[in-house]
């Protein structure tokens, strides 16, 4: 039988639906899809794929156990090197990493892999996730900075090694990106949830609530007898862009605008006390994940016309291919090669629109994109109300500010072996966003893991 | 959870809480606020330190009732716990040479001026101190910062006590026969902050300001809370809330604190209206 070049489709919330509501748009596979898409699979002796997977999930032979209906066996599977993959079939940008990658997609589309160890990782935990072994105490305490993909990995897999992990968490809630950036209808925080749950069944303490480098400092945990501390603070600092206009009302930055909508349920207003301002028209500049995110939300919060302002073209949009398909069948509207340069307010200082100078690709830059260059004389206005800047994040300086020792970057992440997260500071480990600066969820999962190998490593010698 | 360990009504609408929060109290220094919210659902909200006892483990905030959170935390009492409760956020003001200082405090922004007099007072400093409020009955800690005033004015918009008229007049008084202030610290309404840094300007006294405009997550996240001083945009939680009342854009921050007129008082009808449903039901 000749191989199918398609996907399995995976079935979805119709976009005229969907743009009225934050429930999850992708619906998963069913047993049936999941058993076809799999069949799909060459079982290839030298899989690339796995290449293309930073944590190196072991892709052929959990989708063999898929095709073989052993759901289970695929989902310990996967988890033998990636502990979140309910999370990762669903952010991970697939068509960047294991799929790019597999032999398929010289001829047809690749192995649906990210929607498969969705599949298996929903399976299970849907027919109850098996209660961990409490390991055995080694009576060592380690303490971890921020409870997002790298931080929760970390924390896990001490906590299997048997040390007293505790979490450090700045907000009310665990999860970093997971819960306040990443939006219901594309991650289901019922999922984060029960990640975060899994890791306090294994003995994990989750202190929320504390902000780390004001209530605590690194040497005061080492005070406190953490024998080790790694620091997964992420990368939250949003940026503006230094054009005029920035700070009337209705710009906001997409950290904030998200946080809103997603960690303080906007959406639920007046159910629930925080308030959002959406406006009838709205401009989301940038054109990466969050930018699609902040666009997605601004249309399901009941706004008119969304626009995604981008000044390169869409084959340099760093957003997950699936998720732009998404927003362009929601009906965002793609104002490509198109830069901001300043933003209007009316009389009584909100916004009333946004003056854009179109663009067009030079040479190639540093990153290897072509650079976009403005076109003389192209400014134009578009009729808006409301601003989200989505241009990206650096690291908060709260953390390097107030421990001595602690080297960091020109651009202020932190400075850290990239193959064991060991920092400048005895004892201390970095990984995650803090370290690359914003990244993917996979890659801080990574990063997480080989701190903990690394700290393991490290107390054993001590 | 954190359990308020004290509850003292200072006004009518003016509450004292003390929460037992022993990292945040052991931590804490003038200048800084806490970020907390009632339950899940709830708004986060900012409200300063106003006093915090590091052995007893605890923090004392004064709050006014003005809208649908600090009406909800108005109703809580004794015994009663808030579920987030984070700290302590912003950075601590100092003022290790100051000799002689002017303090001036209006309606609830008296409660995070008196830290900062207290820690003046007990280095040694002299301060005089004026503090306003729209009635007798609201003007809140007269007792607190007579203790720790080398002189206190008492001003009310009503004249029901101390002199008739704003605490800015009284300013204006003093300074026209004495200006050898180290500083003038002014916290209360924007416009009365902004109208004492129009007074003090003249005069080139440092002035004071502490700004409150809207916040979320008081660590520097989300930059909702961004205010323009000295022409660069700042956030006010990390990079204050105390700033050079001289650079601050009041007009800017007065605009931004509106941003969500209509949907407060959508909040706060649907707790009333559901307020009342539940009364009829008792
Ligand atoms: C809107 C949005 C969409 C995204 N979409 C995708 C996607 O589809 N696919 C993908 O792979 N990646 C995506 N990313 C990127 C991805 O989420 C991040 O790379 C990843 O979450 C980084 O993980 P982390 O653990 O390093 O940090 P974070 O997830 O940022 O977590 C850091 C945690 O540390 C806490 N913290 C910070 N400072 C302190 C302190 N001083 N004390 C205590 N706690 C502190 C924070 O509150 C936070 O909870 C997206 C990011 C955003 C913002
Ligand atoms: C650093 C700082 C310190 C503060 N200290 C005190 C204090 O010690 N005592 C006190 O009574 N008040 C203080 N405030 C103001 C207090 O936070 C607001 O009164 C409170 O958030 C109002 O919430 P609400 O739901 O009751 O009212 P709402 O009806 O929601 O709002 C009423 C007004 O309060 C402001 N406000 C609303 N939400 C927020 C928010 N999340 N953050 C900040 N302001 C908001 C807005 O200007 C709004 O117009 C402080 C504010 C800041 C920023
Ligand atoms: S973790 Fe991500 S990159 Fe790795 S196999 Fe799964 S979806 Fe692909
Ligand atoms: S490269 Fe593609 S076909 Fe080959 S094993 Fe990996 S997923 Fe299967
Ligand atoms: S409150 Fe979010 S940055 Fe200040």
């Amino acid at each position: 039988m000749p191989v199918r070049l398609k996907k399995t489709e995976m079935p979805r919330q119709a976009p005229e639906i969907r743009r009225k509501n934050f429930k999850e748009v992708a619906l998963g596979y069913s047993v049936e899809d999941a058993v076809k898409e799999a069949q799909r699979c060459l079982q290839c002796k030298n899989p690339q794929c796995v290449k293309g997977c930073p944590v190196g999930v072991k892709i052929p032979e959990f989708i063999k156990l898929i095709a073989e209906k052993d759901f289970y066996g695929a989902a310990r599977k996967i988890k033998e090197t990636n502990s979140l993959p309910a999370i990762c079939g669903r952010v991970c940008p697939q068509e960047e990493q294991c799929e790019k990658y597999c032999i398929l997609a010289k001829k047809g589309e690749p192995v649906a892999i990210g929607r498969l160890e969705r599949f298996a990782a929903d399976w299970e935990r849907e027919k109850g996730i098996e209660k961990p072994e409490k390991p055995q105490k080694l009576g060592k305490k380690v303490a971890v900075i921020g409870s997002g993909p790298a931080g929760l990995t970390a924390a896990g897999d001490l906590a299997k090694l048997g040390y007293d992990v505790t979490v450090f968490e700045a907000f009310h809630e665990a999860g970093g990106v997971l819960v306040y950036g990443i939006p219901e209808f594309r991650l289901p925080k019922a999922i984060v949830k029960q990640e975060v749950e899994y890791i306090k069944s294994l003995g994990v303490d989750l202190k929320t609530n504390h902000v780390i480098g004001k209530v605590l400092t690194i040497d005061e945990l080492f005070e406190m007898g953490y024998e080790a501390v790694f620091i997964g603070s992420g990368a939250g600092l949003p940026k503006f862009m230094g054009i005029p206009g920035e700070n009337l009302n209705g710009v906001y930055s997409a950290n904030e605008f998200l946080t809103r909508t997603n960690l303080m349920k906007a959406y639920n207003f007046p159910e629930t006390d925080t308030p959002i301002k959406v406006g009838r028209k709205v401009a989301v500049v940038g054109g990466g994940n969050v930018a699609m995110d902040s666009a997605r939300c601004a249309i399901r919060l009941g706004a008119e016309e969304v626009y995604i302002v981008y000044r390169r073209s869409e084959e340099e949009m760093p957003a997950r291919l699936e998720e732009v398909e998404n927003a362009k069948e929601e009906g965002i509207i793609f104002k490509l090669l198109t830069n901001p340069v300043k933003i209007l307010g009316n009389d009584e200082g909100w916004v009333k629109g946004i003056e854009c100078i179109k663009m067009e690709l030079g040479e190639p830059d540093e990153s290897g994109r072509r650079r976009p260059v403005p076109i003389k004389g192209s400014e134009y206005v578009i009729d808006v109300d409301t601003v989200i800047i989505a241009i990206g994040t650096s690291p908060n300086p709260l953390i390097p500010r107030t421990t001595p020792g602690l080297n960091t970057q020109k651009w202020g992440g932190i400075v850290a072996d990239e193959e064991t997260g060991k920092t400048s500071k005895e004892g201390v480990y970095a990984g995650g966003d803090i370290v690359t600066g914003a990244a993917t969820v996979i890659l801080a999962m990574g990063a997480g893991k080989k701190a903990a190998a690394a700290i393991h490593e490290y107390l054993q010698k001590k | 959870m954190f359990k308020i360990l004290k509850r003292k009504d200072l006004a009518d609408t003016i509450k004292l809480f003390e929460i037992e929060a022993p990292l945040v109290a052991k931590k804490a220094k003038p200048g800084q606020f806490v970020i907390l919210r009632i339950k899940e659902g709830g708004e986060r909200i900012p409200l300063t330190i106003a006093d915090y006892d590091g052995e007893k483990g605890s923090v004392t905030v004064i709050f006014q009732e003005v809208g649908k959170t600090t009406k909800d935390l108005g109703k809580l009492n004794e015994g009663d716990f808030i579920s987030d409760f984070i700290g302590p956020l912003g950075t601590p003001v100092e003022f290790p040479h100051h000799k002689r200082v002017l303090a001036i405090g209006g309606g609830v922004g008296v409660a995070p001026l008196y830290p900062k007099v207290k820690m003046l007072h007990n280095q040694g400093a002299e301060v005089i101190s004026i503090i306003g409020a729209k009635t007798a009955d609201m003007l809140i800690l007269e007792e607190e910062m007579k203790a720790v005033s080398d002189q206190l004015f008492i001003c009310t918009d009503d004249g029901t006590k101390g002199h008739h008229g704003f605490v800015t007049d009284v300013l204006k008084d003093i300074l026209s026969k004495d200006t050898e202030f180290d500083e003038v610290i002014a916290i209360g309404p924007p416009i009365m902050m902004k109208i004492v840094a129009n007074i003090t300007r003249p005069y080139k006294i440092p002035t004071m300001v502490s700004l409150n405009p809207i916040m979320i997550d008081g660590t520097g996240m989300c930059g909702g809370c961004r205010v323009t001083v000295g022409g660069e945009t700042k956030f006010a939680c990390v990079d204050g809330p105390a700033f050079d009342g001289h650079l601050v854009d009041f007009d800017e921050l007065m605009r931004r604190q509106t941003m969500y007129k209509s949907e407060e008082q959508k909040s706060l009808a649907l707790a009333e209206e559901r307020g009342e449903h539940k009364c009829r039901l008792d």
